[in-house]
């Protein structure tokens, strides 16, 4: 009895040991058969770019390289590229120290950064992608403010002003006598560095107490809530936000003039009016991706800067900053 | 006589231990010596007395003063909020409710604490702000007084959870003699078992001033990025936090002064924190009932 007790049960145990066997063959089997299909798809991928493409900088140029990612991720999906808002000066720190290919940037690089470019070796090329011009912002409700002159925004906004001009009527004895809140981009943005050179006379030249930010953002929402605000920032801003702020033209001598697309291209809203660049540098220009997405800019930002709110650059202008960054990208190779 | 296996195990956790005190001193040490290095330039005294904070522009001033009146108007607003509502709760929760009803409501409060403070910023910002807009007139966008609810609405789970905690710890004796005695459940709950766990509620209260205090991304959100000295809550205001965001975010020269002036903000902060939880240490200590 002992005997056929065991046989039966050495039976049972081979039983599942076979079964367990013949799914662990039957599973395999079927995995390796997956994995057939994927060196087929590698195949047509191959000649699609890779790599990536580290762009940081100006707030003000970031919705124009933002909008020519979005156009070049359809042409290049395999191509990631990522896009910071440190500001020009924040972002011209990391690209100095090359942990960027590309820097947004609404105003010229300054003495001191270059120097820091060439301590590390770094070469770069300034390329002009459009035109821009600084609005000057007042919340909707302000009924009081029919336009600046050029020597009231000094007023308020120079250094001196800290603490000492505060309210309305110190600017225009017929303004209300309550004190405004101001707004701007924090010390690390080209927007105000370019405001106080041409405004205050000095760039960098600014009173500290009013509520700064990089971010173009906050600032909208700020001016938008308060009645008594204002503020400056790039005229793409105010295009995507008209519902909730209110534009105020400058004067400059010979009459108040708004910007607009006219306007900033001629120069008639002055001192506003600015260039905005992108800088590349020569490590960036040698990968493949960062040239495509390069080439790719000049050649589309054109079409693309007028829907954001900026103003482009006349055709034969784009048609020459495309030369210069291929004569920069033959001279490094 | 230790085996070595022991003595090895005990060596690799006095050594766990050590790392979080090693770290507090690297912290510490970090601190102080770029801010030995700030106040090498600008004395303590223009620190602490002088009332505007721009060191970032042409017009140097280095006050703390609006920085702290920033921080303090919104943890004050905070604290205002969450004390009656966290401590209400707690009361309600170990007096009142069914023990079923305590399990459930307890992990749903544990939820207002877990939700990321970024979404909590931008409720402030979108939600409250203009809800408050509507009958508060002046109100600006950014404000104290929208980052202070919210800020306090994020730490009700920390008094409740704490003073509940330190009001279930009480022995039942106590409350079964009040009820004995005749007493409603009204007054056994505010005079006897809130005196008797009022070390433990203060306690839970400081801690929670100390979160609030600590605040960044609430307050960078919805209290504004201008540093001025005031008490009014409709104002925008710049806290030690939101200061140290918008700073290190920028394009600051390392070892500049502007670099300096984090570290100076970074020790403040660390001193009030660290005050407060001594404080919090110490009543604890001298004011614990010690029962059976």
């Amino acid at each position: 009895m002992q005997s056929y007790f065991c046989g039966e049960y050495r039976n049972m145990k081979t039983m599942k040991t076979t079964n367990l066997f013949a799914i662990l063959l039957i599973s395999t089997v079927l995995a390796s058969c997956g994995g057939g299909s994927n060196t087929s798809d590698n195949a047509s991928e191959s000649s699609k770019l890779t790599g990536t493409v580290k762009i940081d900088g100006s707030s003000t140029v970031y919705p124009i390289t933002e909008a020519v990612a979005e156009e070049f991720r359809t042409e290049e999906p395999d191509v990631k590229v990522t896009i910071g808002v440190s500001g020009t000066g924040g972002g011209f720190k990391k690209f100095s120290r090359g942990e960027t290919d590309i820097n947004d940037a609404s105003r010229p690089i300054k003495e001191k950064e270059v120097k820091v470019c060439e301590e590390n070796n770094i070469k770069s090329v300034e390329l002009t992608v459009a035109y821009d011009g600084l609005a000057v912002l007042i919340n909707q409700e302000n009924d009081w403010v029919d336009h600046f002159t050029v020597e009231e925004l000094k007023r308020i906004w120079e250094p001196s002003a800290q603490e000492n001009i505060t309210s309305w009527n110190q600017i225009r004895p017929e303004w209300p006598n309550e004190p405004f809140s101001l707004y701007g981009p924090g010390v690390a943005s080209g927007t105000y560095d370019y405001f106080t050179e041409v405004i205050v006379g000095e760039s960098g030249a600014s009173r500290g107490d009013y509520t700064a930010s990089e971010d173009d953002n906050v600032l909208v929402q700020g001016i938008a809530g308060d009645k008594n605000s204002i503020g400056f920032f790039g005229l793409a801003y105010y295009e995507e936000n008209k519902d909730k702020l209110k534009l105020v033209g400058v004067d400059n001598g010979t009459g108040a003039v708004l910007p607009t697309t006219e306007t900033v291209k001629t120069g008639i809203y002055a001192p506003l009016s600015r260039p905005i660049f992108i800088y590349v540098s020569d490590a960036g220009a040698k990968q493949a991706a960062v040239n495509e997405f390069v080439n790719f800019y000049l050649n589309n930002a054109g079409e693309l800067v007028s829907d954001i709110g900026y103003i482009a650059l006349p055709e034969q202008e784009y048609a020459t900053q495309l030369t210069k960054y291929t004569n920069f990208a033959k001279g490094i190779k | 006589m230790k085996k070595t296996s022991e003595k090895v195990i005990e060596g690799g956790l006095a050594f766990s231990a050590l790392i979080t005190i090693l770290t507090t001193i690297g912290i510490l040490w970090v601190l102080l010596s770029e801010s030995i290095g700030f106040f090498q330039e600008v004395s303590i005294i223009d620190f602490l007395t002088d009332t505007q904070w721009t060191p970032l522009f042409v017009q140097k001033h280095y006050g703390i003063l609006p920085l702290l009146s920033g921080t303090f108007l919104t943890t004050a607003i905070a604290v205002a909020v969450a004390l009656p509502i966290g401590l209400t709760i707690a009361i309600y929760l170990s007096e009142y409710a069914p023990k079923s009803l305590r399990k459930k409501v307890k992990p749903a409060l544990e939820i207002l604490a877990a939700v990321p403070t970024v979404v909590y910023g931008f409720f402030a910002l979108t939600v409250v702000t203009p809800f408050l807009q509507t009958f508060i007139p002046g109100l600006g966008s950014f404000n104290a007084i929208s980052a202070g609810i919210v800020m306090g609405i994020m730490i009700i789970p920390l008094i409740s959870s704490l003073s509940e905690d330190a009001l279930f710890a009480i022995p039942k004796s106590l409350r079964e003699a009040s009820y004995g005695m005749g007493a409603t459940r009204f007054q056994t709950a505010f005079k006897v078992a809130v005196p008797s766990a009022s070390s433990g509620i203060v306690v839970s209260v400081i801690l929670a001033i100390a979160r609030a205090i600590g605040e960044t991304m609430i307050v960078s959100i919805a209290a504004g990025q201008q540093p001025i000295l005031t008490m009014d809550p409709r104002d925008a205001v710049e806290t030690i936090t939101a200061y140290i965001v918008q700073v290190s975010l920028g394009d600051v020269q390392h070892g500049s002064i502007e670099y300096k002036t984090i570290f100076a903000a970074g020790i403040t902060l660390f001193i009030f924190t660290f005050i407060l939880n001594n404080i919090s240490y110490w009543i604890k200590k001298k004011y614990q009932e010690k029962y059976e």
